[in-house]
């Protein structure tokens, strides 16, 4: 119980990954799998920042006060680069979804392993 | 323990959005409640004393990733087709968290001065910034000096990506290849 307490944000943020997770790896609309990332990809965000939340601290921002308690700053500048590689990789995603749907005008899963099913049994009905 | 109701808050806030992310099967809808998934997370980051994180996580979550969804669903179906609860899924996401959540009940407590990760080289950082950089911010001071390779490198990640997106989408060749077309 004394876990709970000390380790509540911590829950609370694996609770909203899996959300994010379900999303990914259940729905079939390619967007919405894109948002599931992205919803996962936050919550990871959220999990690193709070290891760097010190207890009565404040920003990592100098205040010349040598009493002052600061958050940790490492792990801010990770999730910074993070933030910024997530949008990149993002871009590419939804790059590739446009691209599928000029294919093979669906971007639902099973639509498109039905489309790709069908053309490979025409091709091997050719040879 | 005010912090606790306004992260409880907030983290409410956020799974009520996330949730209704999953459910909803208008994408425009979808794409929207992202953004406004990424515009409270940045509210927590500011709670939890990351306040540049939070600028970025509004600047760049909020805002760009959700243009670039928004072009992208000007170009694709606005409408997910309805599916069913998915259990084998649903089972996995829960078995991922049961095993998550006994990991990190061997971390240490939320908001612990002694814990490891501030106790290593975190302090010398807070110390040194202000005589070896001399600038007040100390996330910016590892960001672009103590750490400036790292940065280069997520510039040569974001450059790579512009280039794949560009020829995945191929601007040119196929404007050259549909030469005759008048859509191309």
């Amino acid at each position: 119980m004394s876990n709970l307490i000390a380790h509540w944000n911590y829950f609370l943020v694996i609770a909203l990954m899996m959300i994010g997770f379900y999303a990914v790896i259940a729905r079939g609309n390619m967007v919405k799998k894109m948002v599931g990332l992205s919803i996962f990809q936050t919550s990871v965000f959220m999990l690193y920042i709070s290891m760097g939340k010190v207890a009565n601290g404040t920003a990592p921002i100098l205040t010349g006060d040598t009493t002052t308690l600061y958050a940790n700053p490492l792990p801010h500048v990770l999730i910074l680069t993070a933030i910024v590689v997530g949008v990149a990789t993002t871009a590419v995603g939804y790059a590739l979804i446009i691209r599928v749907y000029e294919s093979y005008g669906t971007i639902e899963d099973d639509e498109l392993i039905k489309i790709i099913e069908t053309e490979e049994n025409a091709e091997a009905g050719d040879a | 323990m005010s912090g606790f109701f306004v992260n409880a808050a907030l983290i409410s806030l956020l799974t009520l959005i996330a949730f209704l992310a999953i459910r909803l099967h208008r994408l425009f809808a979808v794409v929207m409640l992202s953004g406004a998934f990424s515009l409270v997370a940045a509210t927590l980051f500011v709670v939890l004393d990351a306040v540049d994180v939070a600028f970025t996580e509004a600047a760049v979550g909020a805002g760009i990733s959700t243009i670039l969804a928004l072009a992208t669903l000007s170009l694709v179906p606005a409408n997910e087709k309805p599916h069913d609860f998915a259990f084998v899924p649903a089972f996995l996401a829960f078995a991922t968290a049961a095993m998550l959540a006994v990991a990190v009940a061997d971390l240490p407590a939320f908001g612990d001065v002694n814990a490891p990760i501030h106790n290593h080289v975190a302090p010398d950082y807070l110390k040194g910034s202000a005589e070896d950089i001399a600038i007040p911010n100390v996330v910016t001071s590892v960001l672009a000096s103590y750490r400036g390779f790292d940065t280069l490198g997520e510039t040569v990640v974001v450059f790579t990506a512009a280039i794949a997106v560009l020829l995945v989408l191929g601007g040119w060749t196929r404007r050259k290849e549909d030469g005759e077309d008048d859509n191309a």
